[in-house]
């Protein structure tokens, strides 16, 4: 639906909403998506300092060495070479696969396990790891950095069918990482009880030090990855509300409130998790209660913008892509916001 | 000499301008879409304030 939407109107995800809703949902939303970009840059530099910690890399170098990564990334001034880098750090996340083969856990284990069986029913425990599940999974910054990369790719309505390709295969992707990842952790700590990915990684190691190793470079690539398209998601945004020139394919000079902007952004999450004591697993659980507020707006304006046809044109959508719509954004805000609430009230599904 | 601040809100206020007047049609599902929207915040609002007032009992 982004994509479409980013085709047709040439037109970012914030900068649609304020043209169609006005002033007030437009900056509603701008604030609430950098507030949750934020938060959640800095959960993925936790996710990075562990990782690398791993290596015995001290967190300080870990975060200046990714910023300035990222920053590099844009030192050509092309969108194409960007997206080039970051499709090679995609395929580096499917390490997770060769780990698996590595493991060599027996097919009927894992075919067994990944049937869904509750031996116990569908207890507040099991409807809590659905929720969290999606909760995690869906977050209203991809609607932004989607659309504006389409924006900002210059696709045309004849790139439509592609871009669907594209969708479709990068979740298919995301699935066999997740999939692999599941394996191997399931594999090697059966019912361990694990607090966190970097915790769990250190148990692995002593038991295989090349799985290890894969998975903790897995982690980083992942955290690494979410820090590059979440802090693009709100400089984009930013970018085309205030005028900004906000392409990749403009080098620094051409852009300088967009990549400053962006720089703050990495730089302000990376010092937060450098400062000892900081509040680490309160900024964890806010990241959901905050996202939850815009995850509803975000794909409800998506919705209502995709039924305009003054908007889109002959790629309104019909009644059928309507219903279907609903019924997904409906159970997504209802367990988005169920996740929340037990993030807020930790005995709710206890 | 130019005042940051000053610029940010003549700024903001030529964004507001600009963006005054929404330009969707304000049918009966748009104006159901948004009022719904509205009444979820405030119930999430209140959710965190019932949850602030437990943490400073």
């Amino acid at each position: 639906m982004t994509v479409r939407l980013g085709a047709i109107t040439k037109r970012g995800h914030a900068e649609a909403i304020f043209d169609a809703f006005g002033s007030s949902w437009g900056w509603f939303s701008l604030l609430d998506l950098t507030l949750t970009d934020f938060l959640t840059i800095i959960t993925e530099f936790i996710g990075m300092t562990a990782a690398m910690s791993i290596f015995g890399i001290p967190p300080i170098i870990t975060v200046v060495v990714v910023i300035g990564l990222i920053m590099s990334m844009v030192i050509s001034g092309r969108y194409w070479t960007w997206e080039k880098i970051v499709l090679a750090f995609c395929a580096l996340n499917l390490i997770y696969v060769p780990a698996v083969f590595l493991i060599n856990p027996p097919i009927h284990a894992i075919a067994t396990g990944f049937i869904p069986s509750f031996p116990y029913g569908l207890t507040n425990n099991v409807f809590f790891f659905i929720m969290a599940n999606i909760g995690t999974t869906i977050a209203p910054w991809m609607i932004f950095f989607q659309q504006s990369s389409v924006v900002d790719k210059g696709l045309q309505e004849k790139d439509i069918k592609f871009s669907r390709w594209d969708t479709a295969l990068g979740a298919v992707f995301t699935v066999v990482c997740a999939v692999s990842c599941i394996i191997v952790f399931a594999t090697l700590l059966p019912g361990a009880n694990i607090g966190d990915a970097a915790a769990g990684i250190l148990k692995i190691l002593p038991i295989n030090r090349y799985v290890g190793t894969a998975v903790a470079i897995g982690l980083f690539d992942a955290g690494l990855l979410g820090a590059v398209c979440i802090s693009l998601a709100s400089s984009w945004a930013w970018g085309e509300v205030f005028g900004w020139p906000h392409s990749l394919n403009h080098n620094f000079k051409a852009a300088p409130g967009f990549y400053l902007f962006r720089l703050a952004i990495l730089a302000g999450a990376g010092i937060i998790v450098l400062i000892p004591g900081a509040p680490l697993v309160l900024i964890t659980l806010f990241v959901q209660v905050i996202a939850v507020t815009l995850l509803p707006a975000a794909l409800t304006f998506l919705l209502l913008l995709l039924n305009e046809k003054e908007v889109v044109g002959k790629y309104k959508i019909n009644k059928l892509q309507n219903i279907i719509a609903v019924i997904i954004i409906g159970i997504i805000i209802v367990l988005s916001t169920l996740y929340a609430m037990s993030a807020i009230f930790p005995n709710l599904f206890a | 000499m130019t005042n940051p601040i000053r610029d940010l809100i003549e700024k903001v206020r030529e964004i507001n301008r600009k963006y005054a007047k929404p330009r969707i049609k304000m049918s009966r599902p748009v104006r159901i879409a948004l009022l719904g929207l509205r009444f979820y915040l405030i119930f999430l609002l209140i959710l965190l304030l019932y949850k602030f007032i437990l943490a400073v009992r």
